[in-house]
């Protein structure tokens, strides 16, 4: 354990984490703005079209990935909210403070391109019934609901724990979603990929869908850090490390 | 290329899905930019109110 908090403190100390996140930055947008050509390329011409629900599939490519990242965002964020009740880091609490709102967008994403996709499939934009439509839906509740209680409590530092308490009794819907097509099968139809199974689609189709995982989950990590720095410069503005950057307008 | 937009009848619905993908995507980095710009801002501002 010890060794784990040193590591943390280390690379999470507020100057050397802006140091080393301002170099990654412009390389991760290269490789995210790279990924997204290629898997748009892939999945709007490469991939054939579906033999049953034709081109309208082509939807998988921003939902799929959006969802995914929907329930990787509330993890990342539940587990920084636990590191920052148990250990008192101060970044991991930046993290899942800076997490919930683009967690929040990602969900948003995938409940209105799933709508859009379930109108020519299932011939309605939404269905009440199904679990895996309502669960989901409870995870956008979660984080507006995590974005409103930090905002609402005066003292920031109760705010940042009630917000990580909340995050992690939260968690237990994550489960609910994942699944919610399993078990209860109604509308939303069964996972295209899985880690245990090989997945039920052409190679040709899967192969972008990867690709815009990857540059989904690479967009997170933009944003992420972009927001972390932000709000770091703020909470740290009366130190030597933040005056010197200001000053001399270093990143 | 109209064919391509076309998308065998389903273009409407999937143009409209990337259409606010793109613009829910494009707020989530223009946001933090913004935000980024007002804080050093506030924080130079903090700093000449110091040197005074």
């Amino acid at each position: 354990m010890n060794k784990i908090y040193k590591w943390f403190h280390q690379w999470g100390s507020p100057p050397t984490f802006y140091k080393w996140s301002g170099q990654w930055l412009p390389w991760l947008t290269f490789f995210c703005v790279a990924l997204f050509a290629i898997g748009l390329y892939g999945g709007l011409v490469y991939a054939p079209a579906d033999y049953q629900q034709k081109d309208s599939f082509r939807i998988i490519y921003i939902h799929v990935p959006a969802a995914w990242m929907s329930m990787f965002v509330y993890l990342v964020m539940a587990i920084s909210g636990a590191i920052a009740l148990i250990w008192h880091i101060k970044l991991s609490e930046i993290m899942m403070l800076s997490s919930a709102s683009i967690g929040a967008s990602f969900t948003f994403i995938a409940l209105v391109t799933g709508s859009i996709w379930g109108k020519p499939t299932w011939g309605t934009w939404w269905e009440w019934g199904d679990a895996r439509l309502l669960s989901e839906l409870m995870l956008l509740f979660l984080y507006i609901g995590i974005i409103g209680l930090y905002s609402a409590i005066e003292d920031k530092r109760k705010a940042a724990e009630a917000v990580s308490i909340l995050a992690l009794v939260g968690t237990v819907n994550i489960p609910i979603i994942h699944y919610s097509v399993i078990f209860v099968n109604t509308l939303h139809q069964g996972p295209t990929v899985s880690m245990f199974d090989s997945p039920s689609i052409d190679t040709r189709m899967l192969i972008p869908l990867l690709i815009m995982a990857l540059a989904f989950k690479l967009f997170y990590g933009i944003v992420l850090l972009m927001r972390s720095r932000n709000e770091l410069l703020w909470r740290e503005r009366r130190s030597q490390w933040v005056k010197n950057i200001i000053k001399g307008d270093g990143t | 290329m109209s064919e391509f937009f076309y998308m065998g009848g389903y273009g409407g619905y999937i143009w409209s899905a990337y259409a606010i993908t793109a613009v829910v995507m494009t707020l989530s980095i223009v946001l933090p930019i913004m935000q980024g710009k007002q804080t050093r801002k506030r924080i130079e501002q903090m700093l000449e109110q110091e040197q005074d």
